[in-house]
């Protein structure tokens, strides 16, 4: 009674388990062969062979930040396009091509003004 | 039950064709970026020295995988997996061939043909920024940390390209199957050019450009610029979870040189001579001969781009690739509008 | 109808949602006990892919890769981030455990949100058999986001630009002491 879309998923998790096994095995395998000796000076944290100072953070820009929000965004951007992109033909037969056309490039409008935005703030700007 | 079975089978066929396939890209690689800077490159295992790789990776079973102090045990051992995992699964929607028919039953060359296929292959690829992020948080160290926030930030602005320069070829193909987008590719146009999605020449050049910046390749190997950040985010990583690393990065560039071999240039479809029991092994040699044209050109940058800045890089991607594929998706559904039926005023 | 217990196990999928849904509840509820941040989100990952996974179970299978495409891959990353540029702290952080004074009524309002949420759900597919049906094609998708839906679809753009703009105003430098 498995049809098409659940067969194809019953092999993703197949892939998954598979690829899990083999991976384990493989890491289990070097962990038996692989020697392990830890102490002395190779434990350190590298830091181009000078002993390692304030721990192990070092600070870095928040506009790293601002790239990740500006993919969120983008990426539920993509999210919306990839169903009209796939139903534009439809559209386009049932005579509501330019409807959904428009109604994409507004939004998507709207979205670029966001980028836009980001641009003239200088946030993607290193100085 | 036999589905488990036959899935199975799948994955081993898959996986290992994916293993053979790496060990040869290595030695290509390795091989062809020797003759174009004009020296030998490897040469003493096997002829032409073509079981290096093979020994290297022998080689990382037998090296100690150091764990530095400050790991956060869990988190440093699952990024390696992580990495690969995601790389392994990204090939299993990915059509080698066309169907083969064995004993009057009709299977197909991909280990799965999912509906969403190409989403598939978008989230996938969006987990592979674990692996990353993971890396350089867990080593508790400056270097991967740094080499890390660096990484996830470039590969998340190229995704977000990737993501878009695929919209056309789904506005073309008007399915999100990667088995149907290649199936739309068959036969030709004009009678005389194949029917190849190349047409949509800046989705391919952008999908190509954000697969070079998504596998962390050269010009963009600023993520583990030795020279910079010594090795970026997999710095304290040495031994069998180092080669785990390396494997995942090559199959990396293999899937995206397949991706855009099956997405753009028409994946197995070609010219079929000979008779039926031979026919089924041209589609196969088409669609490997796309791959391995592409992951040369890998190589070719690699051997001949110095690398980018950093600040170039992502200005790069935001400023110019993501409006360009906004502009270009609008372009291309107005094109289809006309296409299907004529200009508005006519 | 009633399912006798027998049967109830008899049914392959009841295993397959079981096998999902058990790990997406712990992962659940060590994202709300775990003493360290990173490892807190991690288990968020799990939990979120147990979702996507019981989406695809349902046949929605655009819902199911978006939620790991866009929460995972992107929300998530957001965080991550968000962590590793402002603190990074390896190991147990006492902070995170909150005072029992906070437990108590995030408690009830956990409570609350799962009766809400139960009563909605119960009220709308109360006896209705889920068949082995065919899943939502995207397609059907786009038909109703650009018929019934369009005008929320177009406010979720605005939605988003406010995000992004909310974002840039946190991040920004002050204009004053700072170039551009």
């Amino acid at each position: 009674m498995l049809n098409q879309y659940y067969g194809d998923y019953v092999t993703v998790a197949v892939f998954v388990a598979v690829g899990a096994v083999l991976v384990g095995a493989a890491i289990g395998m070097s962990k038996m062969i692989a020697p392990r000796a830890p102490g002395g000076f190779k434990d350190v944290p590298y830091e181009s062979g000078i002993e390692p100072i304030l721990g192990g953070w070092s600070q870095s820009h928040i506009r790293y930040y601002i790239f990740a929000l500006l993919f969120l965004i983008f990426d539920v951007e993509a999210v919306f396009i990839f169903p009209w992109a796939l139903q534009l033909e439809y559209f386009d037969s049932i005579g509501r091509g330019m409807f959904a056309l428009i109604e994409m490039f507004v939004f998507i409008a709207i979205l670029l003004l966001g980028l836009v935005y980001a641009i003239r703030k200088g946030v993607l700007k290193w100085e | 039950m036999s589905i488990f079975i036959e899935a199975a089978i799948r994955a081993v066929f898959v996986f290992g064709f994916l293993l053979v396939t790496v060990i040869l890209l290595v030695w290509v690689e390795r091989k062809f970026v020797s003759d174009l800077q004009n020296r030998v490159g490897p040469d003493r295992a096997g002829p032409w020295g073509i079981l290096q790789t093979l020994a290297d990776g022998m080689k990382s079973f037998f090296k100690e995988s150091i764990r530095p102090t400050n790991v956060e045990v869990a988190l440093f051992v699952a990024a390696p997996i992580i990495a690969l995992m995601t790389a392994l699964l990204i090939f299993m929607v990915v059509p080698i061939g066309a169907p083969v028919e064995i004993n009057g039953t009709e299977y197909a060359l991909v280990g799965a043909d999912l509906n969403v296929g190409l989403l598939y292959v978008l989230a996938l690829s969006s987990m592979a920024v674990y692996a990353i992020v993971f890396a350089g948080w867990a080593s508790g160290s400056k270097y991967p940390l740094l080499g890390s926030v660096r990484a996830s930030a470039q590969m998340i602005s190229y995704e977000a390209a990737m993501g878009l320069s695929l919209v056309p070829v789904v506005l073309f193909a008007g399915s999100t199957s990667i088995t149907t987008i290649v199936e739309q590719q068959q036969g030709t146009f004009l009678g005389v050019f194949p029917a190849w999605n190349i047409v949509l020449l800046p989705s391919f050049v952008i999908f190509l450009i954000s697969g070079f910046a998504e596998t962390n390749r050269a010009p963009f190997d600023l993520v583990e610029a030795e020279q910079e950040i010594v090795g970026g985010y997999h710095t304290e990583y040495s031994g069998f979870q180092f080669a785990l690393f390396f494997l995942a990065e090559y199959i990396a560039v293999f899937n995206i040189s397949a991706l855009t071999a099956v997405l753009f240039l028409g994946g197995w479809s070609g010219p079929v001579f000979g008779p039926a029991w031979i026919a089924w092994v041209w589609p196969i040699g088409w669609f490997l001969l796309k791959t391995w044209a592409i992951v040369l050109f890998f190589v070719w940058v690699r051997a001949s781009l110095p690398r980018m800045r950093y600040d170039h890089l992502m200005s790069f991607g935001w400023k110019k690739l993501i409006p360009v594929s906004l502009a270009w998706i609008i372009l291309v559904a107005i094109a289809i509008g006309i296409r299907d039926f004529g200009l508005p005023w006519s | 109808m009633t399912v006798s217990l027998a049967d109830w196990f008899r049914e392959a999928a009841n295993w397959a949602f079981m096998i999902i849904a058990i790990p997406t509840l712990f992962a659940g509820w060590r994202t709300v006990t775990s003493n360290n941040i990173v490892r807190a989100v991690l288990y968020l990952v799990v939990s979120l892919a147990g979702t996507a996974a019981l989406f695809i179970m349902l046949g929605a299978e655009f819902v199911g890769w978006t939620v790991v495409l866009v929460y995972i891959g992107a929300v998530i990353i957001l965080f991550l981030i968000g962590i590793m540029i402002t603190r990074a702290p390896l190991g147990v952080d006492a902070d995170l455990s909150h005072a029992r004074n906070v437990r108590t009524p995030a408690a009830v309002l956990g409570v609350l949100l799962f009766a809400v949420i139960g009563y909605a759900v119960i009220d709308a597919f109360e006896n209705s058999m889920i068949e082995p049906f065919e899943p939502t094609a995207t397609a059907d998708l786009a038909n109703l986001l650009f018929s019934r839906w369009v005008i929320p679809f177009e406010v979720v753009s605005f939605v988003l630009l406010a995000a992004l703009i909310g974002g840039i105003a946190l991040a920004r430098k002050d204009d004053n002491g700072a170039q551009r």
